[in-house]
């Protein structure tokens, strides 16, 4: 029933936000479909700037708020899932919601190594990298309290599995050392995790070899090192890991691939592709950090649209005799209407376009947090692409109507002798 | 107060005004405490901590277990007075986005360890006499619509490979002695756990809660214990559980930084809007003014009128927008259940508030005010 | 008794000599009063004519503590108010004077009795003497019955009205009436002088009123004009005539 439910919502939400285009449209058109130059609203826009400038704040703001809290979510979004390829897959323990959770033998993976659609390289063997996962606690460098690290016990040929990796300083850990190879965004986080340097954990020393670049996905916040290595300073069983990702000969075979390893009665577990799996992954987050956003960004638009009402309400209350006479040389009500419709469009539009400045300037800057699911600190940056800016102006514009319907239509229905009286 | 009625005649002059810049002082204020709320939640950890609490957890990494053979040695340090010790379960309640929070505990220390939880006797009793009892919080049980004797089955992965369902009946429903206190959380018997894991897992807890005699003892105990077991296989890490809390929040990165952001930009914006509507207001009645002050009104006594009607202003709108807080929060926690550690409203956020509203009203009158109170009569009344 | 040579004594209850006013217009100097001097005892009605900029409203701004000099001596019931502080001066105000002007007396939210009550407000009176004041003002006024209407559903006359009534419910020194008529048609403006010209008559109240409409002017004991900067005394009202001229 929940998923009807929120289907109804959707759908009816896209109706209202259509129909709101359809109307900022004809506003728009307003200097064209009807004969109150704009000039009249440019210039009484600049009469009564502080007021404009208050209006235009208040819509600012509540985009500003409005779209960084969404490229947050997306960024999160965004890092998880570029985590992803379409031409691997994952697998784990069936029932596993998360690799942390997962246990898969050796004897599976060596099941895992017979399927059909792995790839192999040019020496025949299978692209298969099984990992085991843990945390351990290292500095921030912006608070310099202990945050946990994601370190990853990898195969040595994990570079040919994970293709879009590429060591980008030193060099790839050597099998069998106590050897450390960090992602990019780790070394901007955490203390003391550049190359040459020495860390200890789990009763030894390790040595930090190489950095390399994950392509800005959650790979980028994490640690790398031999899998067997980790196994024992984690104390677990040697030949026991929590997920295997597979190279796929192509993205095609993941079907066959998936059925035939699902189906054997010697396996039990979930396939999935890595990309699916990632996605998922960023769920809980990505949900939070939008619900927030949204309803912090909801009460705000309210506000916004108070001071966008305050604004013109005042404005038709300024204007009150010119109006009347406007209306009394014969400009019909709704030309009325659409002008100060207009107006206010103008002054959102402003705001939209403020708002937008102002966070772009967010764009790209990272920052981290924890992701619930597998304890482990990610970075990810601010994510500011073209569509939720557009977004945002849009939400500008709704603004602006919300705000000035109904002083527009006051204009237009306070009898014309009234309103000439009132000095 | 003899000038109450000149004041608010002047408010209700415009009554659409009034409304719309009530209504903007209360949207802004209910954010102000919806964002304090969510930042309290993002603390609550700390909040809560108690200061005689420590916790032991293993020196590699917090998700490496530690033997259950450390807990008498650590009871063995002068200066502890109880021992408790939790797992992380982890497990799945039907589908992924019901997540709670779920701990073995050791039931026979529990209550000496964590006494803001509070639980019926009888139905401890009846928990402590079942092996695949649990106790949950009294929110959680909220959440799901639980009732004592329900049967709960909850999946997990970690511990089982077969990923069956293991049920478990609710005996008790435990309550925080304060409004903050986490009621969220679910228990069940380390007995129990140690019974169905594989060899592999058995003998280990998860992590140490400790409670000392004297809090400024703590130090030395956190210390001996890390000593104690240096070297060994399974090294400790002992901190207090306000500073262990604090380290968790910090992990979440610039919540804070974030949170002030916001509510830098609502703050400002508020005022703008106010201050402006206040110096439209007082544009409007430059003639009046001049009439007050020919009369025999002091300058300083105009400022009081404009800061009245601004402070006025402020005060109903912030009442209107803790009322709508007081009122919503308790529904936005429900819809954020599960996302993010319980968000409570305490009275003092509402206090908060309302010293921000006032400090708004105060500072949007200002200028205003300023300028009514400089007015020069004669410039004001001119002849038509 | 009024006066304008300079020569008043100390009977006069407002005093004012060698008045100067100068303002600054676009970078020039604009000498509006030069030297001006005025007497008047108590229970004179006053009229001050004179073409338009002549002064006439600085005069009364400038006698009612609204303004202050460039040089010379205001005194009114021995308090010289030339040289009072702000502060002083609007407490002195309040005591001393009533003002009526052409417009916007009224506070358009209040109600008349709330209007007329205004000045009560800045006394120490209880609200129930209060009370008493303002109904007998309104009852001077002639309108008891429109106590509790809004300035908006009253007639320009009947704002007048009630304006006039605010000026003396505090029993000022005197009353300072910048074109009371100005706006009104002429039955309104009958009306509001008969009023003025009862409180002279009957409450023996001090009146100095700015007008440009002789009939208006014709109402008060004595006229002056305002000219070069100076008052001199106009024709005599009949009134005067009739008592065997000015003094």
């Amino acid at each position: 029933m929940a998923p009807d439910l929120y289907s109804f919502h959707v759908t009816w939400f896209k109706v209202v936000l259509a129909l709101f285009g359809l109307v900022i449209l004809v506003i728009l058109l307003a200097p064209v479909l009807g004969s109150v130059p704009v000039s009249y609203n440019l210039r009484s826009i600049r009469a009564r700037w502080t007021s404009t400038i208050v209006a235009v704040l208040g819509i600012a703001g509540t985009v500003g708020v409005f779209v960084a809290m969404l490229s947050l979510a997306r960024g999160f979004e965004a890092t998880l899932v570029a985590s992803g390829s379409p031409g691997n897959a994952l697998v784990m323990r069936a029932g596993s919601t998360s690799e942390m959770m997962g246990g898969i033998t050796l004897d599976s993976i060596r099941v895992l190594q017979d399927a059909p659609g792995v790839a192999r390289d040019s020496s025949g063997s299978p692209l298969i990298t099984q990992d085991v996962l843990g945390v351990f606690p290292v500095p921030l460098i912006s608070t310099g309290t202990d945050a946990n690290v994601q370190v990853r016990g990898v195969s040595p040929n994990v570079l040919d599995v994970r293709k879009f990796i590429k060591i980008t300083q030193g060099r790839m850990f050597q099998a069998g050392l106590s050897e450390l190879v960090v992602g990019t965004n780790a070394t901007k986080t955490y203390q003391g995790l550049t190359v040459g340097n020495k860390i200890d954990f789990g009763g030894g020393h390790w040595q930090i070899v190489g950095v390399f670049d994950a392509g800005g996905s959650a790979f980028d916040s994490e640690v790398w090192c031999d899998s067997r290595n980790l196994n024992q300073v984690l104390q677990r069983p040697p030949n026991i890991f929590q997920s295997a990702t597979v190279h796929l000969s192509s993205a095609d075979a993941f079907q066959e691939f998936k059925d035939t390893v699902v189906r054997d009665p010697r396996m039990n577990v979930d396939v999935w592709r890595e990309i699916d799996y990632y996605a998922k992954q960023s769920t809980r987050m990505t949900t939070l950090i939008t619900y927030l956003g949204g309803i912090v960004a909801a009460i705000m638009a309210i506000g916004a649209i108070f001071g966008a009402l305050n604004t013109m309400y005042s404005a038709v209350a300024e204007r009150g005799r010119e109006i009347a006479t406007l209306r009394a040389l014969g400009f019909p009500s709704w030309n009325v209407t659409l002008s100060f419709l207009f107006e206010a469009l103008m002054i959102s539009l402003l705001g939209g376009v403020i708002g937008c400045l102002a966070v772009l300037r967010l764009n790209g800057i990272t920052t981290n947090t924890m992701n619930f699911q597998t304890f482990s600190n990610v970075a990810f940056a601010f994510r500011i692409t073209v569509d939720l800016l557009s977004w945002g102006i849009f939400f500008a514009l709704v603004m602006g109507i919300l705000g000035g319907l109904l002083p527009a239509i006051r204009a237009a229905i306070r009898p014309v002798a009234v309103a000439l009286r009132e000095l | 107060m003899k000038f109450a009625r000149i004041i608010f005649a002047n408010l209700l002059r415009k009554k659409v005004r009034l409304l719309l810049t009530i209504g903007s002082f209360a949207v802004a204020l209910f954010l102000f405490v919806f964002l304090g709320v969510v930042r309290d939640a993002f603390n609550r950890g700390a909040d809560v901590a108690s200061a005689d609490r420590l916790i032991v957890i293993n020196r590699t990494s917090i998700i490496n277990s530690i033997p259950l053979s450390y807990r008498d040695k650590i009871l063995r340090i002068p200066g502890t007075k109880a021992i408790t010790h939790n797992n992380w379960f982890g497990g799945t309640y039907i589908e992924e986005k019901n997540f709670f929070v779920q701990f073995v505990i050791d039931p026979e220390n529990q209550r000496q360890v964590f006494p803001e939880f509070v639980v019926p006797d009888d139905q401890w009793n009846a928990f402590l006499k079942d092996r695949v009892g649990a106790v949950c919080g009294a929110k959680l049980a909220d959440r799901f619509h639980w009732k004592i004797g329900d049967r709960i089955p909850i999946k997990n992965n970690m511990y089982d490979a077969k990923n069956s369902a293991w049920e478990f009946n609710l005996d008790g429903i435990y309550h925080g002695k304060q409004p903050k206190d986490d009621e969220t959380q679910f228990w069940f018997q380390w007995d129990y756990l140690e019974e169905r894991v594989s060899q592999g897992f058995k003998g280990q807890v998860g992590w140490y809660v400790l409670r000392v005699d004297n809090p400024d003892d703590a130090p030395r105990i956190a210390k001996a214990i890390d000593a104690e077991f240096a070297n060994s296989p399974y090294e400790t890490k002992t901190e207090a559980e306000s500073a262990f809390a604090a380290g968790f929040v910090k992990q979440f990165g610039n919540i804070q930084t974030l949170i002030l952001s916001i509510g830098s930009v609502v703050f400002f914006t508020l005022l703008l809007v106010t201050g402006n509507t206040m110096a439209i207001s007082v544009r409007e009645r430059t003639s009046e003014l001049a009439v007050f002050k020919a009369i025999g009104y002091s300058d300083l006594t105009i400022l009081f009128f404009v800061l009245a009607e601004a402070l006025t202003i402020a005060l109903i709108g912030g009442a209107v927008g803790m009322l709508l807080a007081a009122s919503a929060i308790p529904g936005l926690a429900i819809a954020l259940s599960g996302l993010l550690p319980s968000i409570v409203l305490a009275p003092s956020m509402l206090l908060f508030g309302l010293a921000a509203a006032i400090l708004t009203g105060i500072l949007s009158g200002i200028v205003p005010g300023l300028t009514a109170m400089r007015l020069r009569v004669v410039n004001a009344l001119r002849r038509v | 008794m009024v006066k304008v040579d300079g020569n008043g004594g100390q009977s006069s209850l407002i005093q004012a000599r060698d008045l100067d006013k100068t303002y600054r217009r676009g970078g020039e100097d604009i000498d509006v009063l030069q030297g001006l001097n005025l007497d008047v005892e108590a229970g004179e009605f006053v009229a001050f004519m004179g073409p338009s900029g002549s002064g006439k409203s600085t005069l009364l701004n400038l006698l009612g503590g609204l303004d202050v000099p460039t040089r010379g001596r205001i005194t009114v019931a021995g308090d010289e108010i030339t040289h009072m502080s702000g502060g002083r001066l609007t407490e002195w105000r309040a005591r001393h004077v009533g003002f009526i002007f052409q417009m916007y007396n009224l506070i358009p939210v209040l109600t008349a009795f709330q209007n007329v009550e205004l000045p009560l407000l800045l006394t120490k009176l209880s609200k129930a003497e209060r009370r008493a004041h303002f109904e007998t003002a309104l009852g001077v006024v002639g309108l008891s019955d429109r106590m509790h209407h809004f300035p908006r559903q009253l007639s320009g006359g009947q704002e007048q009205r009630v304006t006039i009534a605010r000026a003396f419910v505090s029993d000022p020194t005197f009353l300072l009436c910048d074109e009371p008529t100005g706006d009104l048609d002429r039955k309104s403006a009958d009306d509001v002088m008969a009023i003025i010209e009862e409180l002279v008559s009957k409450y023996h109240k001090t009146v100095l009123m700015v007008t440009h409409d002789p009939l208006v002017a014709a109402r008060a004991n004595s006229i002056l004009h305002l000219e070069k900067g100076v008052l001199v005394e106009g024709r005599h009202s009949p009134q005067e005539t009739a008592a065997g001229g000015v003094a």
